[in-house]
């Protein structure tokens, strides 16, 4: 479904993809983790073409996309729905107007049917009278919610997530992880999700990959991350302060110093 | 001497890389601008907010402006007894050169920093990435429109700043300065020629791409926050106003 292969990619003299290797089974849910600046949400934003590999092949259904021209790229995004970590929801247009959003652009509904769609999706993600609404007089968990419905409006057959659970409380990050595999169920999607939240990615991950500097050093099932041998997998996991992540970060921190 | 010329290099490197991006985004605006579905909701909440809400501030300044050049030229002119032409000087400066320079610098403040700050808002709270998910091109959504705005707006409200300037001129010359007004309106009237007023909205046009262009570039590319979106607003004002200055003069050279 997603094969990425040989994926580099480098903003300036920050390189901060480094040869990522990955599959995204149809159907699976697949979470990545990995710490603060280790690549993943451009790994994310990278499966959808909103950044371009600077090496590297990413086929989606066997399509690679990394050269595609921006129109057929808009045809094989089609396929997708991504949730932002902040929702990403449009503060100029209402929570209906939002959630129709690829309806009203790809579509030829009406209005009212996309209003009526609209309001389908957001009793789904739980959200029942708030069609009217403007984005920001909503909570951080109803915006993640009604980003979740906009995500899921043109029935897409992959969902992302970006962070879905940072900045929300444990209860509000619960219903969205128990959503998340509703959706699963629901809509037969095929998930990738990168979080840093364990608890989280154990609930709702067939597979867990771990992105520390720009590769990918492990992926398994829950159970196998859980028993994991590598070190560095170990330290995040278990959320230790000390192990190989924090010496590498003092070593480089050391080394800037320096220089 | 090195870090200088390293500092000189730099700045030219950045300068040269900014010019590009600003080329290459008018290209993909005119590209994906030709192509349906046509925003044009989109393009006409921004002409409301590029002209109907920059109305007040630019017929208050145009009046003002034609009112203080015919205060200034009845000075200068009596010492050689040609009060006669104020009229003439009033018309011709407002409808080839302040009409459309200030109506610009006054939209440049007003509604290309509004531009800056919405799109760079957009960027930084990753609304510009949503576009793209939802199969929908941001330049074409966002950028085409305000684009379009520009360039129809700002020649409409030039039209309304000449004549409040104009009257302006009329006002302080009749009222205050006690000129004969059928004498003052034959001035205004007689030197007054098509090209003119015509060659004055074209600048205007242009002025209105320019603010548009440059609000629209300095949002899109924001990078850092807020802190970021405080610099873009802050440089689309810097550029927009600098760039209507400069190309004023090579654009009146060309069309005059």
């Amino acid at each position: 479904m997603i094969r990425i292969s040989g994926l580099h990619k480098s903003f300036q003299k920050n390189h901060v993809l480094r040869g990522i290797d990955l599959e995204v089974r149809q159907g699976e849910s697949l979470v990545i983790i990995g710490g603060s600046g280790s690549g993943k949400s451009v790994l994310i934003k990278h499966m959808i073409g909103i950044l371009r590999p600077d090496t590297g092949q990413i086929l989606i259904d066997g399509d690679d996309i990394s050269q595609m021209s921006e129109e057929d790229l808009n045809a094989v995004r089609k396929k997708f729905g991504m949730l932002f970590q902040a929702a990403a929801l449009f503060d100029s247009l209402s929570v209906w107007e939002n959630v129709g959003f690829g309806l009203k652009q790809h579509t030829t509904l009406s209005d009212s049917a996309i209003r009526r769609k609209a309001t389908e999706r957001l009793a789904m993600v739980g959200l029942y009278g708030v069609e009217d609404l403007r984005p920001s007089q909503l909570s951080g968990g109803m915006q993640k919610r009604v980003g979740l419905a906009r995500a899921i409006a043109m029935e897409p057959r992959i969902l992302l997530y970006d962070e879905p659970t940072t900045g929300l409380d444990p209860i509000n990050a619960d219903m969205i992880n128990n959503l998340m595999i509703s959706m699963r169920e629901k809509l037969q999607v095929t998930s990738v999700a990168i979080t840093h939240d364990m608890v989280s990615a154990y609930k709702i991950a067939d597979r867990i990959a771990m992105l520390y500097r720009g590769q990918i050093l492990q992926v398994g099932t829950p159970e196998e991350i859980r028993d994991t041998d590598n070190p560095y997998v170990r330290q995040f996991i278990t959320g230790q302060a000390e192990g190989p992540i924090s010496k590498d970060l003092e070593e480089e921190l050391m080394q800037r110093g320096i220089q | 001497m090195l870090k200088f010329l390293e500092m000189l290099g730099s700045r030219l490197l950045r300068f040269i890389e900014e010019t590009g991006k600003i080329v290459q985004l008018l290209l993909q605006a005119c590209r994906w601008g030709i192509r349906p579905p046509y925003y044009l909701k989109n393009a006409i909440r921004q002409m409301l907010e590029v002209g109907v809400n920059s109305i007040p501030v630019v017929l208050i300044t145009a009046t003002f402006t034609g009112m203080v050049l015919a205060l200034q030229t009845h000075t200068g002119f009596q010492r050689f007894n040609a009060e006669s032409l104020v009229g003439t000087v009033v018309s011709l400066s407002m409808t080839r050169e302040l009409g459309p320079v200030l109506t610009g610098l006054i939209v440049a403040g007003r509604a290309g920093s509004a531009m800056a700050a919405e799109l760079g808002t957009m960027r930084v709270t990753e609304q510009i990435d949503a576009l793209h998910t939802l199969a929908t091109n941001p330049i074409k959504y966002l950028v085409v429109p305000r684009i379009l705005a520009g360039i129809v707006t700002l020649p409409l409200m030039t039209v309304l700043s000449d004549i409040v300037g104009i009257y302006g001129g009329y006002f302080v010359s009749v009222r205050v300065l006690h000129a004969n007004p059928t004498v003052y309106l034959n001035r205004t009237w007689d030197y007054l020629e098509f090209t003119d007023i015509y060659s004055g909205l074209l600048k205007a046009a242009a002025f209105g791409l320019i603010i548009a262009l440059i609000g629209s570039y300095k949002g899109f590319y924001t990078r850092g926050g807020a802190e970021g979106v405080g610099k873009a607003t802050t440089g689309s004002v810097v550029i927009s106003s600098m760039m209507i200055l400069i190309s004023d003069y090579f654009l009146t050279a060309i069309l005059f």
